[in-house]
């Protein structure tokens, strides 16, 4: 089993809905998100691009955040999500310096957080709370050793790309081009 | 023209507007790090060489100190620590990955290791010393008989803790500054030369601070042909390093780092130890105390200016 993402950046208008749905769905503290949305401007007037990408930790297969984890803390979870044990996490900051998508941040108490593939939805065979919500449908979930998942066969249509590839991390989000 | 921006308003503490998730805490235990492992390092070796009565402050007096600079330095790693009651998770596991895992057990290994040897010299500062304890005496009249064998364990750990304080950062592959792998012997080397400066400043003989400024001139030296090398790989390494060391060759970084750090911290010391060498008159503290400071001062334009560096897409 390996859970992935695609997001279609042509779809998303960039509403921040997923960004909103998280937060309520897992309780994210005030002032504190674990997805985001990224606006990229191409060129100059008249000749403009526009790319919307909602960003999230990406899961990665080869993950600095749990090769650096001292503890134990973040590791491999079902269908290879990272995920952080709270108590076994000191809170030193490793895996937050560790991660070129700076997808994690410190929770008030003291632990690190981030997202989680809403597995707890998922294992109630819900989607993630970003994806069920989307006004535009742009984001699908699955697995990708199951070619008739969702994720598998977008991917397998589109052209996609994931997040700074060359950092080695092999990240598990796709956004669709 | 390309823009990227987040819409959302992410705005998580210590990682937005730019990452700053380690403060003064981190830099100051690298440089306590650092110095009690230089410290450490010169004892044992001097011990082994059994050249202990040529040089007694380094081999005696100096590391004396070196359980309060590595204890001070765990308090600062503490303090630095958000889910500090949670702090012995790092001792019910060993991820040989992580440098941070193994440096931890480093510090458990040789602190009470450094305690011991400042323990079969504490007389030699404090004459009247008097353990009250007979356990205490039987002990240290025990461990005494391995004293080589601890020399040794201390030489070798001292080793990995200073590698140690620069392997940490480096193997952080999103932080280009951090993600080079001469980060090791680069905080290694000054790690080493901050500690033979602390020999000199606290010896009292002539002879014996003669020959730390001997090898710390040969630590500068090694130093600055690591911090050229180190630039000359980011020059030569992708866009994101050629950013990260752009900081440094005429980005904000530039003045603190080669005035302060290179040339106070190591190109004056330097030459200050060769004037006296030729027996030129100059206060001998002047040379050890810059570059102390240097060393301290290079780690926090290390710790900062790395988390500012990072992969853009």
């Amino acid at each position: 089993m390996r859970y992935a993402m695609a997001v279609d950046t042509k779809k998303c208008v960039g509403c921040s809905d997923c960004v909103v749905a998280c937060q309520t769905e897992n309780n994210v503290p005030i002032g504190y998100c674990r997805d985001w949305i990224v606006e990229v401007t191409d060129g100059t007037y008249p000749q403009l691009e526009l790319e919307h990408r909602s960003e999230r930790c990406n899961h990665c297969e080869n993950s600095p955040c749990v090769r650096c984890c001292p503890t134990g803390a973040s590791h491999y979870s079902d269908g290879g999500t990272v995920m952080v044990t709270k108590n076994k996490c000191i809170g030193c900051g490793a895996c937050i310096a560790s991660c070129p998508y700076d997808a994690r941040y410190t929770h008030p108490e003291g632990y690190v957080d981030k997202c989680t593939f809403c597995l707890h939805r998922v294992k109630k065979g819900q989607q993630p709370a970003c994806v069920a919500v989307c006004p535009t449908k742009c984001m699908y979930f699955g697995d990708l050793d199951d070619p008739n998942s969702d994720v598998s066969r977008v991917i397998k249509k589109r052209k996609y790309k994931t997040l700074i590839p060359e950092a080695g991390t092999n990240p598990q989000l796709y956004f669709l081009i | 023209m390309r823009e990227e921006l987040i819409v959302s308003g992410r705005m998580n503490p210590h990682i937005d507007p730019q990452l700053q998730i380690w403060e003064w805490h981190i830099p100051a235990y690298l440089f306590l790090g650092g110095l009690a492992a230089g410290i450490l390092f010169f004892a044992s070796y001097f011990y082994i060489k059994g050249k202990s009565e040529e040089y007694p402050t380094a081999v005696k007096l100096a590391p004396i100190f070196t359980p309060l600079l590595i204890g001070l330095g765990l308090l600062f790693l503490l303090l630095d620590l958000k889910h500090k009651l949670y702090f012995w998770r790092l001792y019910t596991a060993f991820k040989i990955e992580s440098p941070m895992s193994w440096g931890a057990w480093t510090l458990m290994a040789i602190m009470p290791l450094s305690a011991i040897w400042a323990a079969f010299n504490i007389k030699s500062l404090f004459p009247k010393w008097d353990w009250k304890f007979d356990i205490v005496k039987d002990a240290i009249k025990v461990l005494e008989e391995y004293k080589t064998p601890i020399a040794w364990a201390i030489m070798i750990l001292s080793v990995i803790l200073g590698i140690y304080t620069g392997i940490l950062l480096s193997a952080f592959n999103a932080r280009p500054l951090w993600n080079t792998s001469i980060l090791g012997p680069l905080f290694l080397v000054s790690g080493m030369s901050t500690g033979a400066a602390a020999i000199i400043i606290l010896s009292k003989s002539k002879v014996e601070r003669h020959t730390f400024a001997k090898i710390d001139l040969l630590l500068i030296a090694i130093e600055l042909f690591l911090i050229i090398h180190m630039f000359m790989g980011f020059r030569a390494s992708s866009q994101v390093q050629i950013d990260a060391s752009a900081m440094f060759l005429g980005g904000q970084f530039t003045a603190p780092f080669w005035v302060l750090v290179v040339g106070m911290g190591l190109v004056i010391p330097a030459a200050l130890e060769i004037l006296e060498m030729r027996h030129k008159k100059i206060p001998y503290m002047v040379a050890p105390v810059l570059v102390l400071f240097g060393g301290l001062l290079f780690r926090f334009i290390m710790a900062y200016a790395g988390q500012m560096s990072r992969w853009l897409y």
